[in-house]
């Protein structure tokens, strides 16, 4: 089959769906490419390279004619008849935010794969174009911000006076919201990062960010590994703490948003007046809404009290052959799976969640939406209250153990009470000995128990004292038993001690 | 002051004496000193005994004595000498079957010479035979059953018979018919002294002292033997009973004590109840449980990856179990931690009480292989710390750090105190191969992500480590 890549039409737009690169390995797939004349001139990609590449450099309808049409952005709705029937489109299409788009495409006997609805599995990360323009938008996000930013990021003592670092506000942690922390505090910026998800503290801390938490309220775990929408009473305590941040910072990075959904406004006039003159805020869901207020889609705004709000929504174009690789590579891996034999044959597989969910049209039927995808990210907190912890082994009640004591005193006062004293004599010993024996090995140290157990069967030999009584006896026979005790005892006292010594001896600090 | 009165002095020197032995074994500092109280309340208690026993014994008998104290003094030192560590448990069984055994000969020559020929005795004044009568029963039976069960658990520790738990049917019901039998048996002596029936209660506790400690696992040897210990000190006890001496009375009472005190240690450390462990068959119910459940797969690691683990780690903590006795790899561990604390890495040993088969096994084998006490730490004092470890080194352990103790309600081993070994950074896990421990419980520590399986020998392995290093 082959596969279409016209040039990107929309203004400003710099990146092109396939790069020499990616062209070398869509042909190893089996097919057959044509890429109109000047599509990757915005990125520095010369059509030679692409001819190099094993790329046949045609005209726009060349490309649009094509088994498979690779786009970057959705076509207008006037190029949609320049598909040929049967044709496959792939690319972004943000199917839940233009439903009049996915009418129009399914209005031709058409088959349309939105990049944006990849899913988010483990399987799927290698296609997921939201998280590698995401990266890029982060990283550039900070370079606009340091751009505009008229001082230092990182803090300094030079000859000429001491420059403090620059601090830095980004919110959302999610793919751009990781790498503007990791670009900002590689710059030496500090970075501080809010994210409604309390979970990602902890990547936010490994790139170098702190994690500001909005104060106590409802953990929010996330099952399909996206923000949601929040609560009246979550939005009220994370404004408060937007509030307080705004004056302490000198650069605010807004990256939230919500799949398919206007952007949530964060950072109020309010806000934006309180900050410093000379501060910079990178709205980065202009395109959406924005997060902030007063935002303009791409341009930047400086506010009355100096604030330079930059509202740029084409963030990854502008590393065009950066994000044009990664695009690009993101469709190889998409093709890839769409082409199991390697043949060139395209194949649609409804079975497979992946290829379910990005299908927006099937030969001209809507398949919008698709069936919800969970991603088994974080089922955790039900699994752990199910785990109750098995309750600690009650005490016995205090009535049952006096019951015990007494009923011992009892039975001891019994026996003795009827006894001949000199029994009552033993007893009385044999009683407080005991009771001493307890409290003595109370606290013996663990690693002393092994010495403890030889020393106290050294001791135990004093039975050695019994039978040396009797062996003086006239009965000859009474006098072998003493002599055999008295030898089996003495191999107890004296191996016993002698053991226990050479322990002792071994233990050194 | 007469020779008697002169006796009794000694020995009350010599009981606090022993008192003070104990006292001075539960300090690391002051331990070698608590040995040497012992020894010379043992040697004053001697003294003053053999002084009592020349005024009314024959030459022949002194002659008899001094050559019976210098064979057996000459096979306890020589005993002592030689006994590998790893071997503590078996010598330590053995010394108790001695003292049952001398309890026993004990009380057969109380009966001997006193009930035997009631007319001529005159030890015993005529109204105290009853109670004098029952003394002897009750030291028979006590120190026979210390005679059997520290031969079985002696032939089980030294694998010279297999440890298993037996299992005759109606167990239970066996050993409680062995009591009621002694019970009636001793009403029966108490009545009318006689022969055959110290005889059969000499039998009756030779063959439950057997069965009681045939039907315990190995894993509980710990238990056993510390209350073989216990028993051992009742039987001296009642050997003091039975002659009246308040020396073995108090003597036996102190052991008596303190291993019934260690038992319950033991018995804390495995989250069971003293009767649990004793109705015995524990072990057998998990060997047979083969569980279906899908645990995951597990991950190998070799020596060599396993060294450079331990030199990028700046903590590591060692967890040794019965398999380093086994293996005797204390020598192999010890040189390991020498070499790790020379890079400046933290190396510290989690001893779980019941590790081994001894109560504190592991921390005499640590000892014998020279590695410091200070860093030779109980469960309880490093459970907190594995959060913060880099490297975990499980050595031949493996229900102390299950996870499924605390984790899995429904586990056979739930409940169980463990060491936390899967909240380090990573496990090695030393273990020759995926068979269960003594629990016949599957381990799912073995299957966690942080874990990596060292498959062999535990001292082979140490050593390619050391090598690799």
């Amino acid at each position: 089959m082959r596969i279409g890549v016209p040039r990107e039409t929309r203004a400003r737009e710099t990146r092109v769906a396939a790069t020499p690169a990616t062209v070398k390995k869509l042909v190893a797939l089996g097919y057959e490419v044509v890429l109109e004349s000047g599509a990757g001139a915005a990125a520095s990609f010369p059509d030679d390279a692409f001819a190099e590449a094993g790329a046949t450099v045609g005209t726009a309808d060349d490309a649009w004619q094509a088994d498979v049409v690779l786009r970057v952005n959705a076509p207008a709705v006037e190029e949609i008849p320049r598909l040929r029937d049967g044709a496959t489109l792939v690319s972004l299409l943000s199917p839940g935010l233009n439903p009049d788009l996915v009418d129009a495409l399914a209005a031709r006997p058409i088959t349309a794969l939105a990049m944006d609805a990849v899913p988010r599995i483990s399987r799927a990360q290698s296609m997921d174009v939201l998280s590698s323009m995401a990266n890029i938008a982060g990283y550039r996000a900070v370079i606009e911000a340091a751009h505009v930013f008229g001082r230092f990021f990182t803090g300094q003592v030079t000859a000429a006076g001491k420059v403090p670092p620059a601090k830095v506000l980004v919110a959302g942690a999610g793919v751009a919201g990781l790498a503007a922390i990791g670009a900002a505090s590689s710059l030496g910026a500090i970075v501080r990062a809010t994210d409604v998800r309390p979970e990602v503290a902890e990547q936010v801390r490994s790139l170098g960010g702190e994690y500001v938490a909005v104060p106590a309220g409802e953990a929010e775990v996330s099952a399909d590994g996206y923000a949601r929408e929040m609560g009246e009473d979550f939005n009220r305590r994370a404004a408060q703490m937007y509030a307080e941040q705004a004056p302490d910072v000198d650069i605010i990075i807004t990256t939230a948003l919500i799949p398919g959904r206007p952007a949530p406004r964060l950072i109020t006039e309010e806000m934006v007046a309180s900050m410093r003159s000379g501060s910079v805020i990178v709205d980065m869901a202009a395109a959406q809404g924005g997060n902030v207020a007063g935002s303009v889609a791409d341009e930047i705004v400086v506010t009355g009290n100096g604030v330079s709000i930059i509202g740029y929504t084409d963030l990854p174009g502008r590393l065009p052959a950066q994000a044009s690789q990664l695009y690009g590579q993101n469709l190889v891996s998409l093709l890839t799976l769409l082409t199991p034999a390697k043949d060139g044959q395209l194949v649609l597989d409804f079975d497979d969640v992946v290829q379910r969910a990005i299908t927006v049209v099937r030969a001209g039927e809507k398949t919008w939406p698709p069936p919800p995808v969970q991603v088994s990210a974080a089922p955790a907190p039900v699994a752990a209250a199910a785990v109750e912890p098995a309750p600690p082994k009650a005490p016995p009640p205090p009535g049952r153990r006096f019951a015990l004591v007494g009923l011992g005193a009892a039975v001891l006062f019994a026996i003795t009470a009827f006894s001949p004293n000199e029994l009552i004599q033993h007893v009385t010993v044999f009683a407080l000995a005991v009771v001493v024996g307890f409290y003595v090995i109370g606290h013996v140290h663990h690693a002393l128990h092994t010495p403890l157990m030889s020393v106290t069967n050294a001791i135990s030999g004093i039975i050695v004292v019994g039978a040396l009584l009797q062996i003086g006896h006239d009965d000859r026979l009474v006098t072998a038993l003493a002599f055999i005790a008295i030898l089996v005892a003495s191999i107890n006292v004296f191996g016993g001690f002698a053991v226990t010594r050479r322990m002792l001896g071994m233990f050194t600090r | 002051m007469t020779a008697t009165t002169a006796a009794s002095a000694a020995y009350i020197v010599a009981a606090l004496l022993f008192i003070l032995s104990l006292a001075g074994l539960s300090k690391h500092e002051t331990a070698k000193a608590g040995n040497a109280y012992g020894m010379a309340g043992m040697a004053i208690a001697l003294a003053a005994t053999i002084g009592l026993a020349t005024r009314s014994a024959s030459g022949v008998g002194i002659g008899l004595l001094v050559v019976a104290m210098v064979i057996g003094a000459a096979i306890g030192l020589w005993r002592a000498a030689r006994v590998e560590m790893t071997g503590m448990p078996e010598l330590i069984a053995i010394l108790h079957s001695f003292v049952g055994l001398a309890a026993v000969l004990v009380g057969w020559n109380g009966y001997l010479s006193v009930e035997a020929d009631v007319e001529e005795q005159t030890e015993v004044a005529p109204n105290l035979l009853g109670i004098h009568s029952a003394e002897v029963v009750i030291g028979v039976f006590i120190g026979a059953v210390t005679f059997t069960g520290s031969i079985v658990a002696f032939l089980k520790l030294s694998g010279r018979i297999k440890s298993n738990p037996l299992m005759l049917p109606a167990h239970n019901a066996l050993n409680l018919g062995a009591l009621v039998a002694f019970a009636v048996l001793t009403v029966v002596f108490v009545v009318e002294p006689n022969l055959l029936v110290l005889s059969a209660v000499t039998l009756v506790a030779l063959a439950l002292g057997w069965h009681l400690v045939a039907s315990i696992g190995g894993g509980d040897m710990p238990v056993v033997v510390s209350m073989l210990n216990s028993y051992s000190g009742w039987a001296a006890a009642a050997s003091g009973f039975l002659l009246g001496n308040d020396l073995l009375i108090v003597t036996g009472a102190l052991v008596g004590s303190s291993g019934a005190y260690l038992s319950y240690i033991m018995c804390k450390a495995m989250n069971r109840s003293f009767l649990s462990v004793i109705a015995g068959g524990f072990g057998n119910e998990g060997s047979v449980s083969a569980d279906d459940r899908d645990y995951g797969e597990h991950t190998e690691i070799t020596a060599e990856d396993t060294a450079d683990l331990l030199r990028e780690a700046s903590s590591v903590i060692i967890t040794p179990g019965y398999g380093m006795a086994v293996a005797q790899a204390q020598g192999a561990v010890a040189e390991l931690t020498r070499k790790l604390r020379a890079k400046d890495i933290d190396v510290r040993f989690g001893i779980h009480p019941v590790a081994g088969r001894l109560p504190g096994h592991m921390n005499v084998l640590l000892a014998e292989a020279k590695v410091p006490y200070d860093v030779v730490l109980e469960m309880d004092e490093i459970n907190d710390d594995f959060a913060a470890t880099d490297v975990v080194l499980v050595i031949g352990a493996n229900d102390t750090v299950n996870p499924a103790a605390t984790d899995d309600p429904g586990s056979p081993i739930a409940g169980m105190p463990v060491l936390t070994v899967w909240e380090a950074k990573n496990v090695v896990v030393f273990k020759r191969s995926m068979s269960t421990g003594y629990a016949g419980v599957q381990n799912p520590l073995f299957f966690r992500e942080n874990s990596r399986m060292l498959f062999g020998d535990a001292r082979e392995r140490v050593e390619d480590i050391l090598k690799a290093l």
